[in-house]
């Protein structure tokens, strides 16, 4: 049987129909707030039910009892705030009670209920969930941005967000619904932000070959220049699962999602996020998650140890290599070899032999994935 | 039942002397701090067992057609 959601029932707070065309005929009267892109995408996954048992943004004792105690106020496992900033002025239009229209980019897109509206510590908020207060930590630096007040309260989506890889997009009652036709009963998931080498398909291979299925779940979102282009990724991945892969043992969909590069804390959430899409396992690598030297190598995996009762089994992996002597794909447990047999699945090696536009050696990414990747002209965020 | 809604970030519960004995010795050298931190990990994996056994979802048969037809168009099942 696939994963119970997240706190026992799947959260779904799309509006349809005529309901959601009362509300947005009437949407001019109701106070306005507009948000940014990335709390844009939390909104619409805690619709979805990604973020399941989430019903909105965290009210002030759920935001609390996340940063002290990785818990919302039920007790159950929890890491990441999930929270919607406002300015003061925002805040003088509406109360507690009040019914607000939520904006991204100047379109209505959720109405929610304001249930508290209160003050936080931004910095207290950074040192918890971050572990640093360093401004140049690309989460905290967001933080930092945020707005004085946070509101917290039930949303209900209207609209969703510009998808332009709806074909891809599997939402929590849909990927539950394949894994059940499918007949499985466990699935790993992985998440990735990359093209696949050949070290993400023996993490995945392995897993796969204790569970019925595998759930390739990327990562869409905000990317740096020289980051691969989410399309590319997904292409890359089509080739490698038609190529290499048992195709009824493997579902490919993306996710919306922006990093918060929170380490241990987010390690946790993305795990949760994968028990709601019907997950029974979960990949968790080495620097899951990590940014710079905020966390140790395996630090996202310790953590695991806190949560008894997450309800998705991690899997824990170090880093494959390539080794000579072995004559195959390994890793530091298995292989007595030294460093200087040893070929490491290094990005920036990968990355230089594309921008030269010659594929990467065989023993590091497949042909047929290297080709489809220099089949794009810029397969790089510039 | 009733009792008092506990306020605070913990409260307390009794559990027998022997008990308490018993798992002091138990997790002696195994990283839990304290007994309190021991009996909490063992409750919650407990609760979310039983907790497990229910579930419900939001969505209608007819919902459930709509959901199958789109995956069969994208190939999913």
């Amino acid at each position: 049987m696939v994963s119970k959601p997240h706190g026992g029932r799947l959260v779904y707070r799309v509006l349809k129909d005529s309901r959601r065309e009362r509300i947005l005929d009437e949407i001019s009267e109701l106070p306005r707030v507009d948000i940014d892109r990335d709390t844009a995408v939390d909104l619409e996954n805690i619709a979805y039910g990604i973020y399941s048992p989430l019903t909105g943004f965290m009210v002030r004792e759920d935001f609390e009892s996340v940063l002290d105690l990785m818990r919302l106020s039920n007790d159950l496992p929890w890491t990441m705030p999930i929270t919607l900033d406002v300015s003061k002025e925002d805040a003088e239009s509406f109360e507690e009670g009040d019914q607000i229209a939520i904006y991204s980019e100047g379109t209505p897109i959720a109405t929610m209920v304001v249930e508290d509206i209160y003050e936080y510590d931004k910095k207290n908020y950074a040192r918890m969930v971050f572990k640093t207060e360093d401004p140049n930590h690309p989460g905290v630096a967001r933080v930092y941005n945020k707005r004085e007040l946070l509101v917290g309260g039930p949303i209900e989506l209207l609209n969703h967000l510009p998808n332009q890889y709806e074909r891809y997009t599997l939402r929590p009652i849909e990927t539950r619904v394949v894994f059940r036709e499918r007949g499985w009963r466990t699935i790993v998931g992985f998440q990735t932000r990359n093209a696949p080498h050949i070290g993400h398909e023996y993490i995945q291979k392995t897993s796969l070959a204790f569970v019925d299925g595998l759930f390739i779940n990327p990562v869409i979102g905000r990317k740096k220049p020289g980051d691969f282009r989410d399309e590319v990724i997904l292409k890359a991945y089509e080739t490698l699962i038609a190529n290499y892969y048992p195709k009824k043992s493997v579902v490919l969909s993306i996710v919306r999602y922006e990093m918060k590069y929170a380490g241990p804390r987010e390690a946790i959430h993305h795990a949760i996020m994968r028990k709601n899409f019907g997950c029974t396992h979960f990949i968790v690598g080495r620097d899951h998650a990590g940014v710079g030297n905020y966390y140790g190598p395996y630090e996202a995996q310790e953590i695991f140890n806190e949560f008894p009762d997450l309800g998705i089994t991690p899997l824990f992996f170090r880093e494959f290599f390539y080794c000579r002597r072995c004559g195959g794909i390994v890793h530091e447990k298995i292989c007595p070899h030294d460093e200087n047999v040893r070929l490491r699945f290094s990005g920036t090696m990968i990355r230089r032999h594309i921008m030269e536009g010659k594929a990467p050696p065989e023993e590091v990414i497949r042909p047929e994935v290297a080709e489809t990747i220099l089949s794009f002209e810029k397969p790089f965020v510039e | 039942m009733s009792e008092k809604k506990p306020s605070g970030k913990y409260t307390t519960v009794s559990i027998p002397r022997t008990l308490y004995t018993r798992i002091q010795k138990l997790i002696e050298g195994k990283g839990f701090k304290s007994v309190s931190d021991y009996v909490t990990y063992v409750l919650r994996e407990v609760v979310a067992m039983h907790e497990s056994e229910v579930q419900e979802e939001p969505f209608t048969k007819e919902d459930l057609e709509e959901i199958k037809k789109r995956l069969r168009a994208l190939g999913y099942i």
